[in-house]
């Protein structure tokens, strides 16, 4: 029987190229709990963070010159930034402003629009996304999306769809059962419903079933986790839940997470990417991106002036 | 200033209590304007109108049946006779019923389904998505029959001769397949708007989750969609069913219209499908005073049963209805 909780430290999956163990990249920034000592104050009411520095940065995706348009219309215009697993990158603009569509491109749901054309390059472990089929990219890069949208089914079976080949039903319960509770687990939602897995799941709370959600989204095994604005939907409770999960997973996957909330971002971001209009106006860790913000824009706009 | 004075209760401010809710929400009628107390009142009066004589076709056949009906009715078929009660019953007919019924249902269902499906998760080329719905919709207006002289003409073509008798080669083209079949397409559009209906109320943010947990889109049909979709699913087969049983013209231009059974060749059950036969509503006109049995207290007998089987479809739609809204459903 194999444990059903991760071993701490949380084991790396899949690191690209043999041979080459590709180092920490960036220095973890530095932490200041609080926004004082900025240089250009930003006006920006700081949030406590709830994380601290992250033990280990690996640069997992690559976005390089990324440019997304539906129809005539540019959403997102020549971006590039990295996504490192071990810390939370968190994309931050106005609504309209093209991040949703970027978090799309990073596993090819953007495809699915037919309007929909991309150009620039996404790499996953060096590989463009191009290159890999899109069922299996899409199994290492999962995604929770804004409503909690949990299938109607058991809360075993919501789970056990994701383990399973395509549309087979192979696979006894039984078997499947060690994955499902793990991945339970992992979403911290296994002490609530272990009794109640064969209840309809679309029964839970709003928080239970966004935990339900990215329980889903990790049991596929993903590198890297794809949050839309995962707690817009949710009360101020489930939001702490969800974020302290959020958190947690940084070690085990990149988490990306796009939200409205600033607030949330400076809590449990530890890179922060502002867009404006399509374009990513300025990319940087949480906290300075917060607290001393290089571009005017992100100065007005981490302060309220406009959103 | 001087010494605080004890806080009277606030009459006004953030700790003043909250105004007294009116006691009646509902508005009331006492402004409105004469024609709209009118409109008012005439659909009022349609809707009791309606209903009363809906009460009064079902209790009147219900009461004309429970006196007529006689339970051996039910288990011996129509035969040869002078009067009432040397004539038999109709248990020919209700086993044609129930044939036609499920054939028909057992062809309009996955092809409904099929059509569905393609029409909201395909749906490409748009140009022939657009014909398809118009082919559909063609279909549910054209009258049964119309597409029962449509059949024969196809099922007296020589070589579809094996699914009814052929005697000197000449196809006589009725039997149990041929009128399921067209009776299929009386049942289709139904089926395929219900399910269609069923599809389209499943928000596009659901497909995408199971697309992005690398999920094809026919696993997500399979395993996702359609079920999600099983009441309609389930709503568009009753509905094409109550539709196929209550059809009178496909069965008395396909089905050959005779009082029994008449099968071809002696392979069962094909000998039987292959045959000439009836159904309720097909004996509840010949025995009605203006058919050729004129047996009129059978025809009641008969069209009570047949009431019967349309009620019980319409009471399992509701149950399938009430049991999906236990099941939850996301918010939008």
């Amino acid at each position: 029987m194999e444990p059903l909780v991760t071993p701490s430290p949380p084991p790396i999956r899949r690191l690209p190229l043999e041979g080459s163990a590709p180092a920490t990249e960036v220095a973890p920034p530095p932490v200041s709990t609080n926004g004082d000592g900025a240089s250009a104050p930003s006006g920006f009411t700081a949030a406590k963070r709830s994380i601290s520095a992250p033990q280990f940065s690996i640069r997992r995706m690559e976005i390089d010159d990324l440019s997304v348009s539906y129809a005539t219309r540019e959403a997102v215009k020549s971006v590039s930034m990295p996504v490192r697993q071990g810390e939370v990158l968190s994309l931050i603009g106005p609504s309209g402003c093209g991040k949703t569509t970027l978090l799309r491109s990073l596993n090819r749901l953007t495809e699915l629009t037919r309007t929909a054309t991309l150009s620039g390059r996404i790499l996953l472990d060096d590989i463009d996304i191009r290159l890999i089929e899109p069922t299996l990219l899409r199994r290492r890069v999962t995604m929770v999306f804004q409503q909690p949208n949990p299938f109607p089914m058991s809360v075993f079976d919501n789970i056990a769809y994701v383990l399973r080949e395509q549309g087979s039903r192979r696979q006894r319960k039984k078997a499947l059962e060690p994955k499902v509770h793990s991945a339970l687990e992992r979403a911290g939602l296994f002490e609530e419903v272990k009794d109640n897995l064969d209840h309809p799941a679309l029964r839970l709370s709003g928080g239970q079933q966004q935990r339900l959600c990215i329980a889903r989204a990790l049991a596929a095994e993903p590198e890297v986790l794809l949050l839309d604005e995962p707690c817009s939907a949710l009360d101020p409770q489930s939001t702490q839940v969800i974020e302290d999960l959020i958190v947690k997973l940084r070690d085990d996957v990149a988490v990306v997470i796009v939200t409205h909330n600033l607030q949330q971002a400076y809590r449990i971001a530890d890179h922060v990417a502002f867009m404006y209009l399509g374009e990513l106006v300025e990319y940087g860790s949480a906290t300075a991106l917060f607290n001393s913000p290089r571009e005017q824009r992100t100065r007005e706009y981490v302060s309220g002036a406009f959103g | 200033m001087g010494a605080p004075v004890a806080t009277p209760p606030a009459s006004t401010g953030p700790t003043a209590a909250p105004p007294k809710q009116p006691t009646k929400a509902v508005e009331g009628s006492a402004t409105w304007q004469l024609s709209d107390r009118i409109g008012l009142a005439i659909c009022w009066a349609l809707g009791l109108l309606f209903c009363a004589i809906a009460v009064a076709i079902v209790v009147y056949l219900l009461i004309q049946g429970l006196t007529y009906l006689k339970l051996s009715m039910l288990v011996t078929p129509a035969t040869a006779g002078f009067s009432q009660s040397q004539t038999g019953g109709f248990s020919d007919a209700l086993i044609g019923t129930l044939i036609v019924g499920t054939m028909g249902i057992a062809i309009a269902l996955p092809v409904g389904i099929a059509i569905a499906v393609w029409l909201v998760e395909y749906g490409r080329p748009a140009g022939l998505a657009r014909i398809t719905e118009s082919t559909i919709e063609a279909i549910a207006g054209i009258p049964s029959i119309v597409l029962a002289l449509f059949g024969t003409v196809i099922f007296s073509s020589t070589a579809l001769g094996f699914l009814s008798r052929t005697t000197e080669g000449i196809v006589f083209g009725r039997s149990f397949f041929a009128a399921s079949t067209m009776l299929s397409l009386v049942a289709l559009p139904l089926v395929v708007a219900s399910v269609r209906e069923g599809l389209n109320a499943i928000p596009q943010h659901v497909r995408e989750a199971s697309y992005a947990v690398g999920k094809t889109k026919i696993a997500t049909v399979r395993r996702i969609l359609l079920p999600t979709a099983r009441p309609q699913v389930a709503t568009g087969a009753m509905l094409g069913l109550g539709r196929i049983i209550g059809d009178t013209a496909i069965i008395v231009v396909l089905l050959g219209a005779t009082q029994n059974f008449a099968p071809v060749g002696s392979t069962f059950p094909l000998n039987y499908l292959r045959g000439a036969g009836t159904t309720l509503t097909n004996f509840v006109y010949e025995a009605s005073p203006t058919g050729n049995l004129n047996q009129p207290q059978k025809a009641y007998a008969a069209a009570f049963v047949l009431l019967l089987m349309v009620l019980a479809l319409n009471a399992a739609v509701d149950v399938v209805h009430r049991r999906a809204r236990k099941a939850g459903t996301w918010s939008h």
